[in-house]
């Protein structure tokens, strides 16, 4: 994308919260230079006066102006609020890297220590501390401080132990980059954005709990005022005037809405490149007049999934980018159709909008999206969710961001258990147990106290099915799910999911790009490239009577136990078909051996054939013997 | 010489013991091979080996000398399974690259340094810039291996660097790390899932299971006579037609094959 103004501006709370902020900051610069000393001028003739002319929120008990006043103390408020926040993040930046540069022992105190603080309900602490420390405007200052950084803490830690788990973070350790730069140079940057975000919402707390302590009288000291204090002297008077409590009043909201709608609207941006996935209601087919054939209804009713012309776009800077283009899957109880094809042929974007799944701003549209005889165009959302809740097990690729670091690996098993089968805890970790063993997991109930990165990678995966597997699918769909394993787990894997077939007729929808996988466990294969189907054919057949140029390369490129050793492997020549610019024609045509001026006009449509379907105009030519043999990558 | 020799190296997390005893020797200038179950300790001894795992006994030889895992110049570098957690998404891949060189360089010899690297690992060196999100998961796996090379090591750990992706990329991955070997006469430790992969890139191969080496030797004699059960047990759970029953393949997908 190119640059645009900053995402923050681009939504309506976005420019609210900014807005409000920068005059806030305008005003504290400029207040105390214009009114300054209007604001601090006695009039012993005018006190206690109502709002008038001269005075539009009247004077206080020395004659004051209470407006001025007010706009003057915005300079003290936002100060104190930015250094005791300032104050506290530091403090929690501190506590929360500090397990992950000291020695594992030495660590593991500081987050005891961390979750000891965090049990204290942080008035309570502020308002400890600031006896403690005595009354005066630097021990309230130390007070907030202190309070808001466990909390922040354990933020910390929890973005910062994902990080470090990563793999970058080994290669610099293993490269000789010292602990403390690592942290600097590779962690802090890619924990800042929900930093910032969360810091800048703690700040309106911080706001609200020194507006607090000054409204007590353990906060700024006299002579000194904030809007605590103001709001504190204008209480006394608020039956004769009551403006005087409320400018300061008014002061908080707009702050702490300038602070929140801001950190609210950085959120929201982070939120959107986050990985957290979002259900995506498909919205009405773009031709709502298609009907069924009455003949063709009947045969359809029996289908768990039934997905017709289904594509998914995002929006592009030069137009709609296409990842899927118009796909169809049938699959009854109890079958295992397959899909394969490389990275980026829009796999996986299948499965998420099969899911409903798909992220903003993704759009998913079909002519037919039905689950369980379910139209998941339209209805109630709820409805949808707890059916998909139920009735579907979606199995991710990559388990490391699937799982959630900081909470047990038991936790999280149980959790969806416990949501939509109303087990109780005991019950779900009994289930949990189980599962895990069915995946063939060694000492379940001692897995299941531990954390996601205690485990392996392909035990990381299991666990995801296992998670997957704590009711009874309908419907599952794998994306990927045994890359991570050696052949005997991959195996037991693939048992696991084939008794889960037989016993409860589950469907299984199974993405890889090992073709031998796929044609190990599944009854039909479909082949996708460039967001298409371009081969539909029963597995058994795929090496034998595989027809498409590009699924006899795919079956080619795979070294088997017979393998020649000498020779360099076949490769795919070229590069996959980029999504934003997809060539009329077949999408396949740059790297076919097999292309003609035909194959780059029209794009050549799935045609039944002996076997299966396939969409290639010659479909039935040998290939030449002399394929460039060209790297990709 | 760069043989690499783990001598009865242990490693526990906790009260769980995940190497017991692992005496395994990597011989120098070869592609070895090591199979084995998941969850068998195969990256725990690749982490080991690196100072990523602690050894609770044990050591970890470079021709004869422990590994120091101190100082700017690592002589065992690794290359990880994941080509999308492996490289800083906030950094430039030409800077990642650079990150490993060994010494600090001027900037015209460090961007001239980088230039070759990524040459070496068939990447365009113009894209030194790019940051990791512009590469597809085999470009990544490139920019990684290249950045293993840049801190000029004398033994390479590769932990399933083509499980994550695609078979057609796997292909070249592997011509890839065949053909650097072959230049650099570099040591590798190459692990990985799939029986057919370390036949096809491995001269030798090592076999763990449960924490321990079951079997080890040259890659021919053990897949064609394993001697242990396990091994026998891993040969014949190689799925579908591409692996176990090939015998019983039909002539045509072997001239597929060859296409
Ligand atoms: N940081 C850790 N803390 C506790 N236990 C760990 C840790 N890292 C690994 N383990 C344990 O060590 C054992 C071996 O893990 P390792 O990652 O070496 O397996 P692997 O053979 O590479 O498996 P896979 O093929 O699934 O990647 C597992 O039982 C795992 O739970
Ligand atoms: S239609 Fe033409 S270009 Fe496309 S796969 Fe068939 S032969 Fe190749
Ligand atoms: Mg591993």
């Amino acid at each position: 994308m190119r640059r645009h103004r900053p995402e923050v501006l681009r939504t309506p709370v976005g420019i609210v919260g900014v807005t409000l902020l920068t005059v806030l900051v305008l005003l504290a610069v400029l207040a105390p230079l214009l009114w300054g000393d209007r604001a601090t001028a006695t009039n012993t003739g005018n006190m206690l006066a109502g709002p008038s002319p001269e005075h539009w929120a009247g004077t206080d008990n020395l004659g004051r102006d209470i407006l001025f006043r007010t706009l003057v103390a915005t300079r003290l408020s936002l100060v104190l609020t930015l250094v005791a926040t300032t104050l506290g993040v530091g403090l929690g930046l501190l506590l929360g890297l500090a397990p992950l540069l000291l020695p594992q022992r030495l660590g593991r105190l500081v987050v005891a220590f961390v979750n000891v603080l965090l049990g204290f309900p942080s008035l309570l602490m502020v308002l400890f501390l600031a006896v403690i420390l005595g009354v005066s405007t630097t021990s309230a200052l130390l007070a907030i401080g202190i309070a808001i950084a466990p909390p922040f803490a354990r933020l910390v830690h929890a973005l910062g132990a994902g990080v470090t788990e990563r793999d970058f973070v080994a290669a610099a350790r293993i490269a000789g980059v010292p602990p403390a730069r690592i942290m600097v140079r590779h962690v802090l940057p890619n924990v800042a954005e929900p930093l910032v975000v969360n810091a800048t919402v703690t700040a309106s707390s911080v706001l609200l709990a020194f507006g607090g302590l000054s409204f007590l009288g353990i906060g700024v000291q006299a002579p000194q005022y904030d809007w605590g204090r103001l709001m504190q002297d204008g209480l006394a008077i608020i039956y004769d005037n009551p403006l005087a409590a409320l400018a300061p009043g008014i002061a908080f909201v707009l702050t702490g809405l300038a602070f929140n709608l801001t950190g609210e609207a950085a959120a929201g941006t982070f939120g959107a490149k986050s990985r957290s996935r979002m259900r995506w209601p498909a919205p009405a087919s773009p031709r709502p007049g298609t009907r069924d054939d009455a003949d063709l209804a009947a045969d359809r009713d029996g289908l768990v999934l039934d997905v017709r012309d289904l594509a998914v776009t995002f929006p592009g800077p030069d137009g709609p980018i296409p990842p899927v283009r118009g796909v169809s899957i049938a699959l009854r109880a109890g079958e295992a159709v397959g899909v394969v094809g490389e990275s980026g042929s829009g796999k996986s974007m299948t499965a998420l909008a099969v899911a409903q799944l798909v992220e903003e701003p993704g759009r998913v549209t079909a002519e037919r999206l039905a689950f369980c005889a379910t139209d998941l165009r339209s209805g109630r959302r709820a409805a949808h969710d707890a059916l998909l809740g139920t009735s579907l097990a979606v199995v991710f690729q990559d388990p490391m961001t699937s799982l959630n670091p900081v909470l047990r690996v038991g936790t999280q098993l149980g959790e969806a258990a416990r949501r939509h089968q109303g087990l109780t805890r005991r019950q779900a970790s009994a289930r949990a147990a189980d599962r895990l063993r069915a995946v063939h997991l060694a000492e379940p109930e001692r897995r299941l106290r531990q954390y996601p990165h205690e485990f392996s990678g392909g035990m990381r995966q299991r666990a995801m099915i296992a998670m997957g597997l704590m009711g009874t699918p309908r419907l599952i769909v794998a994306d990927e799910p045994t890359t991570a394993l050696d052949m005997t787990v991959q195996r037991q894997v693939l048992d696991v999911l084939q008794e889960v077939r037989r016993e409860h007729g589950t469907a299984l929808l199974l993405i890889s790009h090992d073709v031998s996988v796929v044609s190990s466990v599944c009854d039909r294969v479909l082949v996708m490239y460039a967001g298409r189907i371009v081969e539909d054919l029963p597995s058994a057949d795929l090496h034998t009577q595989a027809r498409h140029p590009y699924t006899r390369a795919l079956i080619g490129a795979v070294p088997d136990m017979t393998t020649d050793l000498d020779a360099p492997l076949a490769t795919i020549a070229g590069q996959p078909v980029d999504p934003r610019h997809v060539p009329d024609g077949c999408a396949f045509a740059a790297r076919c051996p097999l292309v003609t001026d035909r194959c780059r006009q029209e794009e050549p449509t799935l045609q039944a054939g002996p076997v299966g379907a396939v969409a290639c105009w010659h479909v039935d030519d040998p290939i030449p013997a002399e394929t460039e043999e060209v790297a990709v990558g | 010489m760069s043989r690499l020799d783990f001598e009865d190296v242990t490693v526990r997390y906790g009260h769980h013991t995940v190497l017991d005893g692992v005496s395994l020797s990597v011989p120098a200038h070869q592609i070895m091979g090591l199979v084995g179950e998941s969850g068998s300790g195969k990256s725990t001894l690749a982490r080991a080996a690196v100072g990523l795992a602690p050894l609770a006994s044990g050591r970890v030889l470079l021709d004869g000398q422990p590994v120091r895992h101190q100082g700017r110049r690592r002589p065992i570098q690794m290359v990880f399974q994941d080509p999308f957690s492996s490289l800083d998404p906030r950094m430039s891949i030409g800077r990642s690259i650079a990150e490993a060189l060994p010494e600090r360089l001027r900037r015209a010899p460090q961007r001239a340094e980088i230039a070759r690297l990524l040459e070496l690992v068939h990447l365009d060196p113009g894209r030194a810039a790019d940051s990791p999100g512009r590469l597809s998961g085999g470009q990544r796996q490139r920019v990684a291996i290249a950045r293993a090379l840049a801190g000029r090591p004398d033994v390479v750990l590769a932990d399933e660097i083509t499980s994550a992706l695609d078979v057609s990329v796997q292909g070249a991955i592997l011509n890839l790390v065949r053909e650097m070997q072959r230049e650099t006469g570099l040591t590798v430790l190459f692990i990985s899932h799939n029986l057919a992969v370390v036949r096809y890139v491995a001269t030798h191969v090592a076999v763990m299971a449960g924490g321990r080496i079951v079997e080890q030797g040259p890659t021919a004699e053990v897949f064609s006579g394993p001697a242990s059960d396990y091994t026998r047990e891993l040969l014949a759970s190689i799925p579908g037609p591409a692996g176990g029953d090939v015998r019983q393949r039909s002539p045509e997908s072997g001239a597929n094959h060859d296409n």
